[in-house]
Parts: structure tokens; sequence; C-alpha cells
């Protein structure tokens, strides 16, 4: 039955109205009235629906609902939480190094693509906090912007990288 | 359906967006008498200060603008304007979202005239309201206006820092009741502290937290879900979409969703997304065929039955020629493009008998209110439009679309109705940046003097209506093929940048019937213009033998134009050397391309490099400089960001876009069919902005465009010495072009 699935979001349990084939970007967006996870193409082809399942980004908008009920999610509200958790900080700061980054670098222009950039650019500093660039081009490459903000997304990564790795030592 | 009226306006109390947002507003159509802002419909009166600003008892100002924020940064621009005039830090400034209700009618956010034309008006109204708290201070200490300062929104007298008032205290939250005259002073621009400055963008925060609301995040209580439902990718247009039949029982199994049609518009409503997602995929309906689109789209536009307007006619250009040591004669041929929105568009609309909210991410929410009006047979004051940022949309994507169909539906069903277009949607049923054909002539004398130009230009025009109001209503198809609103050829675009005194321009306007829709994208048809244009120039000085930045400044008569060229080649650190004097035989080559762009008035400049694989016809552009003067720059980091803008999204243009069709219809519909630059493949871009205090401010997002397209495909004659003559410059054209050379 629908009302059986259960979901983890940013660590809290939310039950699900929806069917369970509902692809779980509308659970997020309509049930649980997120912003971060956002409907751009529903064909997982630009990534602006991502969020992390167990720390892996996915595209929300092809995947049931029923296929992430084991599964942490992590939305961009929750990244700041998540990082404090990978860094074992005992409070979550306000935002992910990399959300400030954005802010610091100035980077987007409409903004709509940075729920998935913030996504995948963090899922990058997780599993390698010291990307080169062709390695940043390489993990973010399933990523659009229309907007042309790449190389300021490039550069905030990297500012991220240098502070969250200078912080660490 | 259990809904009425009654409810759908009751429910207007409060409108919720996903998660914490709330929004006010009052019933359409039913003012009461003393009518707050907001209350009835708009614009309002643009002769009243009130209109413009209001000065809050914190001592912080709210500016209306009439200019939509759409990722460029025009709403931190306008507020650092107000902010000098006023005396008031970023801080104790506010802004509202566009509504009819609430905003001054600026005229349409396009054309890059937010700062342009916005500016101006912005400027003189805070001008006007800090008379006017001047005044009120005046009174307030006894003094005579010129011996108060303000800083911060205090006034104070000269030499007396003490005796002081605030804004706030002197208005808080009472109207100013001042005609806006626009005769107020303005401060001189040597005193200048705010314009001029990067100062961050008020928007990037919120955008970056993921707490800013996109139009595709608004949510009102008791909503349903809409999708249209329309052919895969539009046909020849002029045929419409009409539906033979419709087979209701297909999507019988989904009990929620039901059909709404009026005239040939088809849609689905449903309870919930998935449901009217799954109904928009499942609905047989048997559409009447349409006539085909043409087999050879260049052709084809050479044989219409044209409308031929001279745009310029300067000189003797025929005759010229024959006086011509080399001339260069070639035809260049440019795509259908599509805005492409990152996001497809979404628009939600909330329709009872009285009246109707509409809210999308229009450029212009007062045309929008006429054309909704019409498709909903409602007067205009009846209908009230608030606009919320989308994803960027570089000119006329399918924002009218999306809200007139949300608009219908609601209609029909009783209950707002929030329509997400899907991304075939959005590629699909675009109206694209029309298709370009071009003869371009010009010669030089035996010094490398340019003595002739002559470019002849073939296009079709724009959209008058949008397709759910030609749907709806049955109208026949329109189009402005010459005048206000037409797309004629842009003789700034096309040789305006140099000195020669028999200058030709010739646009040959093409019916646009039995072609695809088209409409303004972001630098309208500017990118043809620079690709055909600055090759043509940069054929003649490897004619010439003279390195192409050095034949560009010979020819060049104008002060800024030349400033524009030379910061973007000090940028790249120029090395003179005619164009394709160093080939090799490698496999991957290398080269390097300057050209100038612009749109109406700013001034655009790009050296682009390159690298070609000959073996794989891949093109990477590594490295673009863009140059841009748009006169007074109010804020230099929100330029660099749209001159970094302009030069990834012409990289993916002149590289890789390219709206496809059959006999049908589009086939371009999803990322993968119509594909852009991707983060792998994106150059690294050195911005430069030529500031000039003295001179007007003019448009900032636009001009890079045309400079960045050249200077690739000149960059790829230095790497190949061979040109190429279409775009997109695939790797299937580079390849044929490579082996029609040897």
């Amino acid at each position: 039955m629908a009302d059986e699935i259960k979901i983890k979001v940013n660590g809290r349990t939310w039950p699900v109205a929806a069917s369970p084939d509902t692809p779980l970007l509308y659970v997020l967006a309509n049930e649980l009235e997120l912003k971060g996870p956002r409907f751009g193409c529903g064909l997982a082809q630009c990534g602006s629906c991502s969020v992390l399942a167990d720390g892996v980004e996915i595209r929300s908008c092809v995947t049931p609902v029923a296929a992430v009920a084991d599964k942490s999610l992590t939305t961009l509200e929750g990244l700041a939480a998540l990082y404090a958790q990978q860094k074992g900080l005992a409070q979550a700061p306000a935002l992910h190094p990399l959300q400030q980054a954005f802010i610091d670098e100035q980077a987007p222009q409409c903004g709509y693509c940075y729920n998935g950039m913030l996504i995948k650019g963090a899922e990058l500093l997780a599993q390698n906090p010291r990307p080169t660039e062709a390695q940043i081009r390489a993990h973010m490459n399933g990523h659009l912007c229309r907007c042309g903000t790449y190389p300021r997304v490039m550069k905030a990564i990297q500012l991220a990288s240098t502070k969250m790795t200078g912080a660490a030592r | 359906m259990t809904d009425t009226d009654t409810l759908c306006f009751s429910r207007r109390d409060l409108l919720k967006g996903g998660g914490a947002l709330v929004i006010g507003f009052s019933i359409a159509g039913s003012p009461p008498a003393a009518a707050a802002r907001g209350d009835v419909a708009g614009p309002p009166d643009p002769n009243a200060i009130d209109s413009w600003i209001a000065v809050h008892a914190d001592n912080t100002a709210t500016v209306y603008l009439g200019k939509g924020e759409f990722g460029q940064g025009n709403t931190t621009g306008l507020l650092q304007i107000a902010g000098e005039e006023l005396d008031l830090d970023m801080s104790q400034l506010r802004w509202v979202q566009l509504d009819t209700n609430v905003t001054p009618n600026q005229g349409a956010t396009t054309s890059s005239s937010s700062i342009h034309r916005g500016g101006p008006q912005v400027r003189a109204a805070a001008a006007e309201a800090r008379q006017a708290l001047l005044a009120l201070a005046s009174t307030r200490l006894g003094v005579q206006t010129g011996s108060l300062t303000v800083s911060k929104g205090v006034v104070s007298i000269d030499g007396h820092p003490t005796r002081s008032v605030t804004y706030g205290a002197l208005l808080g939250d009472k109207p100013f009741n001042v005609k806006f005259t626009g005769t107020a002073p303005q401060k001189p621009i040597n005193r200048y502290k705010l314009v001029g400055t990067s100062v961050p963008r008020v928007d990037i925060p919120d955008k970056a937290s993921g707490t800013y609301v996109h139009m595709q995040h608004v949510r009102v209580p008791d909503m349903l879900h809409g999708r249209v439902v329309r052919p895969r990718g539009q046909r020849a247009y002029g045929a419409g979409a009409k539906p033979l039949s419709i087979d209701a029982s297909s999507i019988a199994d989904i009990p929620s969703a039901r059909i709404v049609r009026k005239g040939d518009f088809v849609a689905v409503v449903a309870e919930r997304e998935w449901d009217a997602v799954k109904a928009a995929r499942a609905l047989k309906v048997t559409w009447q065929e349409s006539p085909p689109l043409p087999e050879n789209l260049f052709d084809s536009m050479r044989a219409a039955k044209t409308t031929d307007t001279v745009i310029a006619d300067w000189g003797d250009a025929s005759s010229a020629f024959a006086q011509a040591a080399h001339v260069a004669s070639w035809t260049y041929r440019c795509p259908y493009q599509s805005h492409a929105p990152f996001a497809a568009n979404c628009a939600l609309a909330d329709v009872g008998p009285n009246g109707a909210l509409v809210m999308s991410s229009t450029q212009d929410i007062y045309n929008s209110r006429d054309m909704l009006a019409q498709v909903l047979g409602l007067p205009v004051d009846k209908v009230r439009v608030q606009y919320h940022e989308g994803s960027g949309t570089f000119g006329r994507s399918c924002y009218e679309d999306a809200a007139q169909g949300a608009a219908v539906m609601s209609q029909a069903v009783g209950k707002p109705v929030r329509v997400q277009f899907t991304r075939s949607d959005e590629l699909g049923w675009d109206d694209y940046g029309p298709a370009h054909l071009a003869d371009v002539r010009a010669g030089i004398d035996a010094s490398g003097k340019l003595i002739a130009y002559e470019y002849h230009g073939w296009q079709h025009g724009w959209m008058v209506n949008e397709t759910t109001h030609e749907l709806v209503l049955l109208t026949p198809p329109t189009e402005r093929t010459t005048g206000a609103g037409s797309i004629p050829v842009n003789r700034m675009s096309t040789g305006s940048m140099y000195a020669v005194a028999n200058r030709r321009v010739v646009s040959h306007a093409v019916p646009m019937v039995g072609y695809l829709k088209g409409a303004p994208l972001r630098s309208p048809l500017d990118l043809s213009f620079a690709f055909a244009s600055e090759q043509t120039i940069d054929e003649l000085a490897f004619m010439a033998t003279i390195d192409p930045l050095e034949f560009r400044r010979n020819n060049i008569g104008d002060a800024r134009w030349l400033g524009v060229l030379n910061a973007a080649a000090a940028a790249a650190g120029w090395k003179p050397k005619v164009a394709a004097s160093a080939l090799s035989d490698a496999a991957v080559v290398t080269g390097r391309g300057i050209a100038l762009g612009t749109h109406h008035v700013s001034y655009g400049a790009a050296v682009a490099d390159i690298e070609v694989d000959r073996r794989t016809g891949n093109i990477v552009a590594t490295h673009v400089y863009g140059a841009l003067d748009a006169g007074q720059v109010i804020n230099p980091g929100l330029v660099e960001n749209q001159i970094v803008g302009q030069a990834i999204q012409a990289t993916s243009r002149v590289l890789k876009e390219e709206v496809t069709f059959d006999n049908s219809g589009v086939t371009s519909l999803d990322w993968v069919s119509y594909p852009v630059l991707r983060f792998a493949e994106h150059p690294q871009v050195t911005a430069v902005v030529v500031q000039r205090l003295d001179e007007p401010s003019t448009g900032a997002g636009e001009e890079v465009m045309g400079a960045t397209a050249g200077a690739i495909a000149n960059a790829f004659f230095d790497a190949t010495g061979v040109r190429l003559r279409q775009y997109p410059m695939t790797p299937e054209r580079v390849k044929a072009a490579l082996a029609a050379k040897t």
C-alpha cells in the first residue's frame, strides 16, 4: 500500500501519500514542500532534481519513491548538517562551505541549476577533498547550466576545497 | 468537481509557496473604498513618487522596480542607483516582485534595458524622493535644505551631526504625496559611493541556501496540476494542432485526471502531479495532418516571396566593388536555436468569474495581462499578473504559453492550476530564434582599407500571439514582418563598427507560415550577423596579409569600438600574425580569432582560443577573452558575470545548438537531441569591463554573444586554413570541411 512507504530525508522520517511508482521529486516538492530539488527536465539529463542517497547523488525525477525507502536522503536543505556529520562537528554550520563559496564567488545567475551544482559539488568534495580541475570538470559534467556560470562554479568548488582542507589541517 | 467560485475566492487570503513563503493578496476586481497598495488593478500612477518608493519607520526603503530579476542581477544594480540618490546603504533597501497591481510599468525586461532605460527612471524617482525628504527635514530641523547632509538615511545639519533626524522618523510608512516631475537635482558622478562598485548581489544568498522561491516552487492550497497535450514537437507554423478525436478511455485508469479542451487547446488536470504527468503521456489524441516543413530550409528561404527593406544605403556600394583590390563574397547559414531555459517554464493560475490571478516568469507582466484577458474573455482590469523568477529565459521562451495554459485550465475546472511544461513541451513548442541566411560581400583597396560592404539577410519574424492563445481562440497566424516588433537585419551588427563609405544592408523578410515559430532569442540574430560579417572582415584581412587585429584597427573610426577591441586584445596578450600563417599537420591544432559584436548600443569584442581535433572534428574552446563597453557601469561585478555568461552561451550556440526537424515536426526535444555546452567543455573566460562613468549606461547582456561567435569562427580558420560558413560547427561539419580542402 502506498501509505506504508516512509522515506528518511535530512534525518527525519516522513510517511509518503503518493503511489510507489511516483518519482521521488514529486514527493519532495509537493508533500515535503522542499525547495532544493526541483524540476528541470524529468529525464535525468540536467541534474536540477539531484539529491544524495546515502551520500551518492541520484536524480529524483526518475527515481520511484519506493526505491529509496531504505536510504538516507539528503537534499540541499540538509547539506550543512550532512557536512557536520561527515566532519564530526558538534554543530552544523548555517551553510555547507560550498554554499558559502558560491556566495563568495557570486557564482549564480538565475540560480536554478544550483541545487544540482551544490549536491554534486558536495558529493565530490566529500569523496575527494582536493580535486584537480580535470577531476572537477569530469565529476560535474552531468550538470547543465544555461546561464553560463560554469567558470564561477569551478572557482567556487576550488575555493571550498581550499577552505575545507585548510580547516582540516 | 465540488469546487465553487465562492471557495475559489475565499481561498485567496493566502498563497503559500513551497515551504515558508506566504504572499498576501486581495480579491481581484473588488477594491475596497480606501485602496491599499495592491488592491486595485495597475499600473500604479507613474507620476506619483509613491508608486516608486516607500520609506518605512525602521529607516529602510522599498523600491518598486518594474524590471524583473532573471539572474542578470539588475535588481541589485537598480537598488544601487536608488541607494546612491537616497544616500541609503544596500542593507536599507528592499524590493518586491513584479505585480500588475503593485509595480510601475517600466516596460518589458528585454533588450538589456533594465539599467539602460529603467535605471534613469529609478534614479530620477529616488532623487525626487530625497528632495521631498530633505524638505521635511528642513522644516523639522529648522534650517535650509542646503545646510543638510544625509548618510545612511540620517539627515543632519552640516557641522552639527547630533542635530539629526532619520528618513524613517520623517515619513515612516506614510505616503510622500509628491508628484514625480523628473526635475529634482541628481547627485554628481564624482560623489558616487555605491554606483561603480561591485556590491554583492541581493538575490544570491537565498539562491545558494536554497530558500529562493522560483516560479516552479510556488504552491497554493487546493491546487491542481495541469499539463498541456500536443503533438511532440511543433509542426509547420500556421497548421496549428487540431485534435480530430480524443480518446478519454485512454486515461480512465487515472481517476483524478480530467481532460480540458477549449477550441483546439487540449490539456489534462489532476490532483496529484504524477497523475497529471501520466495522463498527459497516456491520453490518445488523433491530430490532423499538417503540411510538411521545408525539406531544404535555406533554399526555401531564398526562394520565398519576401518583403524587402533597405536597412542602410550609404555611398554607392555597387560601384565601389569595381575599385576593390580584394573582394570576399560568401553565403552563411545559421540555424534555428531554442531559448532552452534550464528549467522548463511553469505557471500558476487561479481564475474565477470575477477575476484571475496568474503567476509566471514573464518578461512583461502588463503585456501578459493583456493577452491573458483575451484568452480568458475577461476585462484587463480583472486580471492580475505576478512575476516569479524561473530559470534564465534569454528572450521569449514558453512562459506566456504556460501562463495562458494554466489560466485556461483553471477557468475550466474552477480551481487553481499549476502547469509545469515538460522538457519536450519547452524545446518542441518554443518560439525559436529564427534561422538566418546571409550573402555578405565586402571589398578593400590595395592598402587594406574597407571601401565597400553589402549584406543581404533572409529570416522570418516573430510570433505576435502565443500558441495557447491561437489554439484557444482559433486565431489565424500572425506575424510582424516589418516595422515595430519585426526582426529586420540589424544594421548595427552588419559592418557599422567599421568606417566604410559605401555600405548597403538589405533585409529580406520571409513569411513565417510554413516554417517554425519565431521570437527574440538573446541578442536576436546578432550572433548570426556576427558569424557572417566578422568572418568576411577576417577574410579580407587574410587576403591583404594583415594581422586581423591590425586590419580592424585600421578600419575603425570610432574611439569606443577601438577601445573595446584593444581591451579584448590586451587581455589576451594578442601577438600580431596573419591568420592561418602557422598551420600544423598535428592531429590537434590550435587557433586564435578576434571579432566585434553589438546589439543596438553597447560595444563588444572577443578573442577566442580553440583546439580542433582534425580526426574527430571536435572543437574545444579553451579560452574566451570578452570585453564590453556599456557606458557607465553601475556594478562591474554584475557586468563581468554577464560577459562570462555570454561567452559560455555563445560558445554553446556556435558549436553545438541547432533545432532539428523532419517533414512532420521538430525532433530536438531533450538535452540529447538539443545539446548545449556541458561543464567539461567550458572555456576559461577572462572578462574585461570597459568602464566609462561619463557615458550613459547601456545594455550589458548581449554584445559579447556575437563577438564570441565570430572569434571562434575566425579561430577555426586560423587553426585549419578552412572557413566554416555554417553553424553550429559540429564535428560532422568540421570533418566535411577539412575533407573538402584536401
